[in-house]
């Protein structure tokens, strides 16, 4: 009996553990899927990378503030008509307009889902949190292209930004955090 | 598939009396047919496994009726001792099964059908806030029409001092406008918790999640007016931030874009104009009303320690420079928002006007729309 | 339930202590069982009262009697009160009392971490409860407290539920590993675990359940924990978290959680219907086989919870394939409690009617539960008060009704008398109408478009709420008849026989009626 007392206090330890283990589950899970439209972190692009001339994919960017977030920030280009392999460049705009210093973190999310795997990005601005004296205006650019093996019916992605305040969580001046 | 589910359908009125006409409309037992193909084909889908449903319960509980009056010991009845049957029982794993299949079948039909939002001729922008929805047209020059949609059901109704409204709970300031047989795609976001948009007769209900952007979409097919309600917990006023949809001819859309880019154009102007102290404190009993109220509450006592009061507070009463910040620019950490997203700068103006002057203070300065511009581009 | 051991049998040298002390430090399985029954009666009352001011506050449009802030407080509170303070403290209770005696063990397996693992619940729920007195106010997110208004937008009053939801998983996982290591260790001789008793069987799978699920639900609560005061993004998207992430976590202990509410009730209908239809169990084998099969499905169905939040097209039609599945199993089980009663010999005392009404109500609860797995439809069911309408159904004339139809039966067991047949029935009947009016109109407020989780409404679904209203009150108030004949039964009444019933079948009813305090000390032989 003591023995299966502690078989059973060790499947509640583990299920505790479990429960953790579904974070990191959970994102493999999404990256796997495309699930929560959750982008990729950075990707390199390569100087082979093929471009499909004969293929027009529309991105349509938009900017979106969390609820305690001041700042102005909006897409500097709202929509851009690129071929899937090809490296684009648009910017995003933001400025402090408050009294103080702030910092801000933008998350990605791309729509559709499915399509979020598709959308790489080799530079952007939520790898890293913005930090904004009072005032300050800031143009943060985005390089992307979209994967040639985007599904054949999906001919327009959204890429959303929401932007939120972690003044409070800001971790240290410099030190790079990345959110996804 | 059509007739099947007719034939469904048709089994149902037989059996349940319930299911004429009349009755439905006159006490809403229903699901709504709606107006796109999407909502008819889910209440034909709703309608067909209702009746399956039903009529396996008629069998069930036939079966147990009769047992109740038939197998009575006061009737006499002696119990027999089966217990096992083998047969009977593959049969009633099995057939459940197949029954299974028949419906998830035309369920993922339809729901495949639902999932694809391609090929939108517009898309709007849909994000929730505690507790309002905002309204962002989507285009190549970007969101130059951009509206919050607020509950208009005044406080007097809600509180029983006055007779409620035909739209009592379901009536806003602004509707979300869109045009007759287009296909409109709606982005779903949320500047704070998870809310849920959703329109009854269109079949659409989709959560608005904070950070990320889920997608829907409609084909209205009848112009007309349609209401429905935010569908998650998303704190206090849950029930009272309803959606509400005018969907109108593509000429009369279009009169109402340009009106509204014009509007968007108007309201600049009108903020360099001149005001009184005034007319800012009573458009501004308007805006506190519908942004502030809810949390500060009608008579400015607020709800203490989440919401404090305005009446006699250090800010209210205080510079007014450091009132117009707060009011701009929010309070983070706390419910306080930044408004300056969120109202124009005439409305600012009135607003903060307003505090100082009612809600029991009275300091007797104001600040001016164009103030408010000098701070919006200063800052 | 305590029964007075005065009048005595031969086992006087074993009796309780007197007074306070024999509650606070009993280690007996039948003191224990009581105590967790009255605390969940009065958990019960509690819960009942808060969803009466839900009700009252629904009776009529516009805001007549609480503010909106605080009806989410009592829908909140009346959620958890009755999910984890009413329903699974009865469960655990019945438990106590019957397992041991079903399967002729003298006690629990572990019967100091019995006498803990219920004083604890009471701290629990008044930790929870105390949160109302707060300046902040109790909690207001919902019992599914979805993040983030759990956690970035929560009252204060978060953490204290936080800590009441510890100890109360807690209190759940050390009684589970008790009911386990009793049913495993303790079955008297002869007594393989295909001739337990049904509701053995359900019980020890739901306790497996308990075990899987209740630490999850520890990690979730946990996790907001961190995320509120140690700067954590578990689900917060600023920091790379996901609020959807709590959804997945939470309805994965959340979905298992509804069968630990509902399986032992099939193990206690399972008991009850052969007694009064005096034959045996159709199908036990299949019976077994099929709770086993509902509790494996729980583990893979916990997105059809979710099916707004815009997962992908693939994840939506696996959940709701395996949703549907249910039904399967779920049908077996009507199937056969059925046609056990087809050709018995059948007699309707008031555990038996509390039975049948479990059968009828249940079943419909499963065809709307059918009908809300149909992802396409659960569009427009989805939050509305469809699925109020749903899920009450399969707890109150589901888990309720069969705790209550447990009570009267082994009563006479428990208290040595024969409880109150006509009141017992006037409270069934009172019982079973109010229900109906109470939740067969919320079908329609779901179907016509009403939000759950709103106080207040449009004027369309003004009638329908007045008439829920009415219900509500019917019931609520048919429940102190029930505590009145529970407290009069307790007090006396006609000598009940050990046998209590006609020729029923378990081995509780080979001891004395009041059951002595100890019982099985030398094991029976099981043939």
């Amino acid at each position: 009996m003591k023995s299966l007392v502690a078989k059973l206090g060790l499947t509640v330890v583990g299920m505790f553990g479990f429960g953790f283990a579904l974070v990191p589950l959970y994102d493999v899970f999404c990256e796997w899927t495309g699930l929560n439209g959750k982008t990729g972190g950075r990707v390199e692009y390569s100087a082979e990378q093929q471009i499909v001339k004969e293929r027009l994919v529309t991105v349509q960017f938009t900017a979106s503030n969390n609820g305690g977030m001041s700042w102005e920030f909006e897409p500097m280009v709202h929509q851009v008509q690129v071929h899937p392999g090809e490296l684009t460049e648009i910017r995003y705009f933001a400025r402090n307009p408050g009294a103080t210093r702030m910092v801000g973190q933008a998350v990605p999310s791309v729509s559709p889902m499915r399509g979020a795997d598709y959308l790489r990005k080799t530079e952007c601005f939520c790898f890293t949190q913005q930090v904004l004296e009072a005032g300050e205006e800031i143009e943060m650019p985005v390089f992307f292209y979209i994967d040639p093996a985007l599904p054949a019916d999906v001919s327009k992605l959204t890429l959303s930004y929401t932007l939120f305040d972690v003044s409070k969580n800001f971790v240290n001046e410099g030190a790079a955090v990345t959110a996804n | 598939m059509l007739t099947r589910n007719k034939l469904g359908l048709g089994m149902l009125t037989a059996v349940l009396a319930l299911t004429s006409t009349e009755l439905f409309a006159a006490w809403d037992l229903n699901m709504m047919e709606g107006i796109t193909e999407i909502s008819r084909e889910t209440y034909r889908l709703h309608m067909l496994i209702f009746g399956i449903c039903v009529i396996i319960g008629l069998g069930v509980y036939g079966v147990l009726l009769y047992s109740l009056i038939k197998f009575r010991k006061s009737k006499g009845a002696v119990a027999s001792s089966f217990h096992h049957n083998t047969k009977l029982e593959v049969v009633w794993t099995v057939i459940p099964f197949v029954i299974l299949i028949g419906m998830a079948i035309p369920s993922t039909r339809v729901l495949t059908q639902i999932y694809d939002a391609s090929e939108s001729e517009i898309d709007i922008l849909v994000t929730g806030y505690q507790w309002r929805w905002q309204y962002q047209y989507l285009s190549d020059e970007g969101e130059d029409v951009s509206f919050f949609s607020n509950l208009t059901t005044p406080d007097e109704q809600i509180y029983n001092l006055a007779e409620k409204g035909e739209n009592y709970l379901l009536e806003v300031d602004e509707p979300l406008v869109i045009p007759v047989n287009t296909k409109v795609r709606f982005l779903l976001t949320s500047a704070d918790v998870i809310h849920s948009w959703w329109v009854p007769e269109f079949a659409v209900k989709k959560d608005a999640i904070p950070g990320f952007v889920n997608e829907s979409w409609v084909i209205a097919e009848q112009p007309g007016i349609y209401r429905g309600q935010c569908t998650e917990l998303c704190g206090q006023d849950h029930g009272f931030m309803p959606v509400v949809v005018r969907v109108v001819e593509q000429d009369e859309y279009d009169a109402w874009f340009s009106e509204k880019q014009a509007a968007a154009a108007a309201i600049a102007e009108l903020a360099n104009q001149d005001f009184t102290l005034e007319q800012l404190v009573e458009q501004g009993q308007t805006v506190y009303n519908t942004y502030c109220s809810a949390c500060h509450q009608p008579n400015g006592q607020g709800l203490p320690p989440a919401f404090p009061a305005l009446t006699g507070s250090p800010i209210a009463t205080g510079a007014i420079a450091d009132h117009a910040n707060v009011v701009l620019n929010g309070v983070p950490g706390t419910a306080m928002p930044a408004f300056r997203n969120q109202l124009n700068p005439v409305d600012i103006a009135a607003v903060i006007t307003f505090e100082r002057n009612a809600l029991g203070n009275s300091v007797g300065d104001m600040i001016t729309p164009v103030e408010i511009l000098q701070l919006l581009q200063a800052q | 339930m305590a029964h007075d051991i005065a009048h005595g049998h031969d086992d006087h040298h074993h009796g309780p202590a007197k007074g306070i002390t024999r509650w606070l430090y009993t280690t007996n399985h039948k003191d224990i069982g009581s105590m967790y029954l009255w605390f969940s009666f009065a958990m019960f009352l509690l819960g009942g009262a808060f969803a009466l001011v839900i009700r009252a506050e629904l009776f009529q449009p516009g805001l007549q009697f609480v503010e909106p802030n605080f009806f989410n407080q009592m829908t909140t509170m009346h959620g958890l009160v009755m999910v984890f303070g009413a329903v699974m403290p009865a469960f655990v209770g019945l438990a106590n009392w019957m397992v041991p005696l079903m399967i002729g063990a003298p006690d629990m397996a572990l019967p100091r971490m019995n006498n803990w693992s219920f004083w604890i619940l009471p701290f629990a729920f008044a930790m929870l409860a105390s949160t109302l007195l707060m300046e902040s106010g109790a909690p207001n997110f919902g019992w599914t407290f979805y993040a983030p208004l759990s956690t970035t937008y929560a009252p204060a009053s978060v953490t204290f539920f936080i800590f009441a939801v510890h100890i109360m998983g807690a209190s759940s996982i050390m009684g589970s590993i008790n009911i386990i290591a009793t049913i495993i260790n303790m079955r008297a001789p002869g007594m393989t675990l295909m001739k337990m008793p049904l509701f053995v069987w359900t019980w020890l799978i739901t306790a497996y359940l308990l075990i899987a699920v209740m630490p999850v639900l520890a990690g979730v609560v946990t996790m907001m924990l961190f995320d509120i005061h140690f700067g954590t993004s578990f689900f917060s998207a600023a920091g790379g978290g996901d609020p959807v992430l709590f959804q997945h976590v939470f309805w994965f202990f959340g979905h298992p959680e509804v069968y630990i509410m509902i399986l032992p009730a099939f193990g206690v209908v399972s008991e009850i219907i052969p007694t009064f239809s005096r034959k045996k169990l159709f199908g036990y084998d299949s019976m077994v086989y099929a709770t086993s099969s509902i509790a494996f499905l729980s583990f893979i169905v916990w997105a059809h919870h979710m099916f707004t939040t815009g997962m992908p097209l693939a994840g939506e039609l696996f959940f709701m394939y395996s949703t549907m599945l249910i039904a399967v199993p779920t049908g077996v089980k009507v199937f056969n409690w059925i046609t056990t009663m087809f050709k018995g010999s059948l007699t309707f005392e008031t555990p038996m009617l509390f039975s049948i009404a479990f059968v009828v109500l249940f079943t419909m609860g499963g065809f709307t539960g059918l009908m809300l797995a149909i992802a396409p439809a659960d569009f427009q069911y989805h939050d509305t008060y469809f699925v109020v309408a749903h899920f009450h159904y399969v707890l109150v004339p589901g888990a309720v009704f069969s705790i209550m139809a447990a009570v009267y039966y082994w009563l006479p067991k428990w208290t040595g008398h024969m409880y109150d047949e006509t009141l017992g029935k006037l409270h069934f009947w009172l019982s079973f109408v109010g229900i109906n009016i109470l939740f067969f109109p919320q079908h329609f407020l779901g179907l016509a478009g009403m939000p759950r989780r709103i106080p207040d409404y449009a004027l369309q679904f003004a009638d329908f709420n007045m008439i829920s209203s009415i219900g509500a009150f019917i019931f609520g108030f048919s429940q102190l008849l029930f505590l009145f004949i529970v407290v009069k039964t307790v007090i006396g009444g006609k000598k009940a026989t050990a046998q209590v019933w006609d020729n029923p079948e378990g081995l509780e009813w080979t001891v004395d009626s009041p059951a002595p305090y100890h019982t099985f000390s030398t094991p029976p032989l099981v043939k």
